[in-house]
């Protein structure tokens, strides 16, 4: 009779089979990170002895729907890679164990560790970091934009130069990500009130998203976003566009996809600043963190893991297996990042970074910016059609919000 | 003879009422309650942060012109996609059934191939046959069109796409009901002089009404479920055209964890298909009786 309860618990844990003596520290990681930290974990285990680690990997189209059934379910693992935009919900669920004093402050970069405080308190210690910038042809575009207006002269220039089927830059139609640096850089509060609010009414935002959809009105972007490049590397080797917005991820794959005589040819730079900002313009804090459940049986275990992956020699090789720039400032000269002209970029502009709203409801709202995004480039809606929509979806998403906040 | 004790019936029904008590009606009742609430991220550590709304979820639905894109999307799909998908059926356990057709088993076979596979790997091959520029399908049609890129054309892919992966499944169930009909009705019809249209219009269709009658009922309410397609194809795009309304209480509920939300969309969804369902019967018991 007693079995039964137990083996229900055991598959709820997800945790039985043949368990080891000692403690097994369960380790969610996503995509291709997970299979990177099997391989580093055998090192962990040999300088803890006690400690075992079981890896579990997790594709990113499931992961963050996973990590909320298990919490649901009572079987979180004991440590697991979260987005640094997941940590508001999942702070906010009270899944996450504190990590005040377990982040080295001094060793990283600002932007990125304020991503991990929601409400003064840090949830996680982040492993690594990405933002967005430019990927450009470098023999097309002699001298990177500074400012926005160098940047649409030369888009101008390129468009004039390529022709009809030819564009000057390829932007993803459909995401939020490129609206909100631009808005971002323009000094834009996204929320108002204590993110009670939607504010993309407001003129930072609007003169943001108006010249966003002027790259499209222009014709210096395709209108049908990405889907126009059929294979992003080699169209940007043949010119079929001159600069690309993406992320350290695409590192290792220009260098892989590219021709080899074609890699001088291209290079990564800052964004270009509006007038009145400083170069380089702002982007977003992105990258991913490590947490600990607060429901883990085996916290001490589970933090000696944490620390061990992101001390900057763990780091070092994490990069090497994955190509995710290092969290700790002191790993970039180990890896030889620091000599690296693409990776001297992103060094650049993770000291200028910014967390956006740190709410639960930020992924919602994201996906509603990048529906209306879509909408205006489409021209299925006006730019004011499309900010008031968003901003009474954003009201009538943030209505608990603003009720709790009231109780 | 007196009886003691509840019918022993019961005893005999009670594992399987016990299944389905707690495995149904258990979870149905409780998606309805839920649907009257505004569960959410907040809610699950902290019940307090319940509230009781009422219908709000369903007057929200009603005013949210993404659930009307998803309805308007999901009956489209069921009045190209359904028919179509019935009648490529038909035609292919027609065809199979002709005469002269050989190779019987063997195409059988490769005709309920699709309905086997698993969908995310046609997806694969779709996604390839769809490119815009590498396509076959443009290739072949000496077309330039965005499959899945352009929202007109999104909606017609999925159509494609879920007739050729589902046909096969309704034809195995018409070649059943084909080799039902009696030989002799075709021997009458052709010592009456019948043509081979003749014989189909009036002996196979109508005997095989009842076949199409379930065929109709059961794909329609299939079809109404429209998710996996364009889930792995298209995530609901571009600009929400291939949204479904099975994909958006997905989206509410398990990506953004509405479930308040995404359980009104369900119930919707419910009173939908049986209401459809209904008047599918009750256009088809004249013809049928």
């Amino acid at each position: 009779m007693v079995r039964v309860p137990a083996l229900l618990a055991c598959l709820a844990a997800l945790a039985c089979g043949g368990a080891p003596r000692g403690d097994v520290v369960q380790l969610w990681a996503v995509g291709r990170e997970g299979e990177a930290v099997a391989d580093l974990v055998p090192d962990f285990e040999r300088s803890h002895p006690g400690v075992r680690v079981r890896v579990q990997q997790i594709p990113w189209s499931a992961a963050h729907e996973k990590l909320l059934t298990a919490y649901v379910g009572g079987a979180m693992p004991d440590v697991f890679q979260a987005g640094n935009t997941w940590l508001p919900e999942l702070a906010a669920l009270g899944a996450l164990e504190p990590a005040d004093g377990r982040v080295a402050a001094d060793d990283g970069f600002p932007g990125i560790q304020d991503t991990n405080v929601v409400d003064g308190t840090t949830w996680g210690v982040p492993w690594y970091v990405d933002t967005r910038l430019l990927f450009y042809r470098s023999d097309l575009v002699p001298n990177p934009p500074r400012t926005w207006e160098a940047w649409v002269e030369a888009m101008a220039r390129l468009k004039g130069d390529a022709g009809p089927e030819r564009w000057a830059i390829l932007l993803p139609s459909r995401e939020w990500q490129v609206p909100v640096i631009l808005a971002l850089q323009k000094g834009a509060a996204l929320l108002r009130e204590g993110d009670r609010f939607g504010n993309f009414r407001s003129p930072p935002v609007r003169d943001a998203f108006a010249f966003y959809l002027d790259l499209f009105r222009r014709g210096f972007a395709p209108r049908s976003g990405e889907t126009a490049a059929a294979n992003v590397y080699q169209d940007f080797a043949h010119g079929l566009f001159a600069f690309y917005v993406t992320g350290p991820w695409n590192l290792g794959e220009f260098a892989a996809r590219l021709p080899a005589d074609f890699q001088p040819r291209w290079t990564t730079a800052p964004w270009p600043a509006p007038a009145g900002a400083e170069f380089p313009g702002v982007s977003l804090a992105g990258g991913a963190s490590l947490v600990v459940a607060r429901g883990s049986q085996r916290k001490e275990a589970a933090w000696a893991l944490v620390e061990w992956l992101t001390q900057p020699a763990q780091q070092v090789r994490f990069f090497h297996a994955t190509g995710d720039l290092p969290a700790r400032r002191s790993a970039w000269a180990d890896a030889g990042l620091r000599g690296d002209r693409h990776a001297q970029s992103f060094w650049i502009q993770l000291q200028s970074v910014r967390s956006t709203p740190k709410i639960p409801e930020w992924e919602r709202i994201a996906a509603k910016i990048g529906q209306y995004a879509e909408a205006a480039v489409r021209e299925d809606m006006t730019i004011d059609q499309a900010l008031t929509a968003l901003d009474r979806d954003v009201d009538a998403a943030l209505e608990k919000r603003r009720w709790l906040l009231s109780r | 003879m007196t009886r003691r004790g509840p019918n022993p019936a019961w005893w005999l029904v009670a594992p399987a009422l016990t299944l389905i008590g707690v495995f149904f009606v258990l979870p149905v009742a409780a998606g309805l309650l839920l649907s009257f609430t505004d569960f959410d991220v907040y809610t699950i550590a902290h019940p307090d942060r319940l509230r009781f709304v009422g219908l709000a979820n369903y007057a929200h639905l009603a005013h949210d012109p993404r659930f009307w894109t998803a309805l308007r999307n999901t009956l489209y799909f069921v009045a190209v996609g359904g028919p179509l998908s019935v009648g490529v059926s038909l035609g292919a356990a027609l065809l199979l059934e002709a005469r002269l057709a050989r190779f019987r088993g063997f195409f059988r076979t490769v005709y309920f191939l699709p309905v086997v596979t698993t969908l995310v790997a046609v997806a694969v091959v779709w996604r390839d046959l769809y490119h815009p520029r590498h396509g076959l399908l443009n290739h072949v049609l000496g077309l330039g069109v965005d499959w899945l890129g352009d929202p007109r054309w999104a909606m017609p892919a999925i159509i494609l796409l879920a007739v050729w992966k589902n046909f096969g499944f309704n034809m195995v169930i018409f070649l059943a009901g084909l080799q039902a009909i009696p030989e002799r009705l075709y021997d009458a019809a052709r010592l009456d002089g019948a043509n081979a249209w003749q014989q189909l219009r009036h002996v196979t269709l109508p005997m095989l009404a009842p076949t199409l009658a379930f065929v109709a009922v059961i794909t329609g309410i299939g079809y109404l479920q429209l998710f996996a397609e364009p889930y792995v194809m298209t995530q609901g795009g571009p600009g929400s055209s291939t949204t479904s309304v099975v994909l958006l209480m997905y989206e509410e509920g398990f990506r953004w964890w509405n479930m308040g939300v995404g359980s009104a969309i369900a119930f919707v969804l419910f009173a939908i298909i049986l209401g459809l369902t209904l008047v599918q019967l009750r256009l088809r018991r004249p013809e049928t009786a």
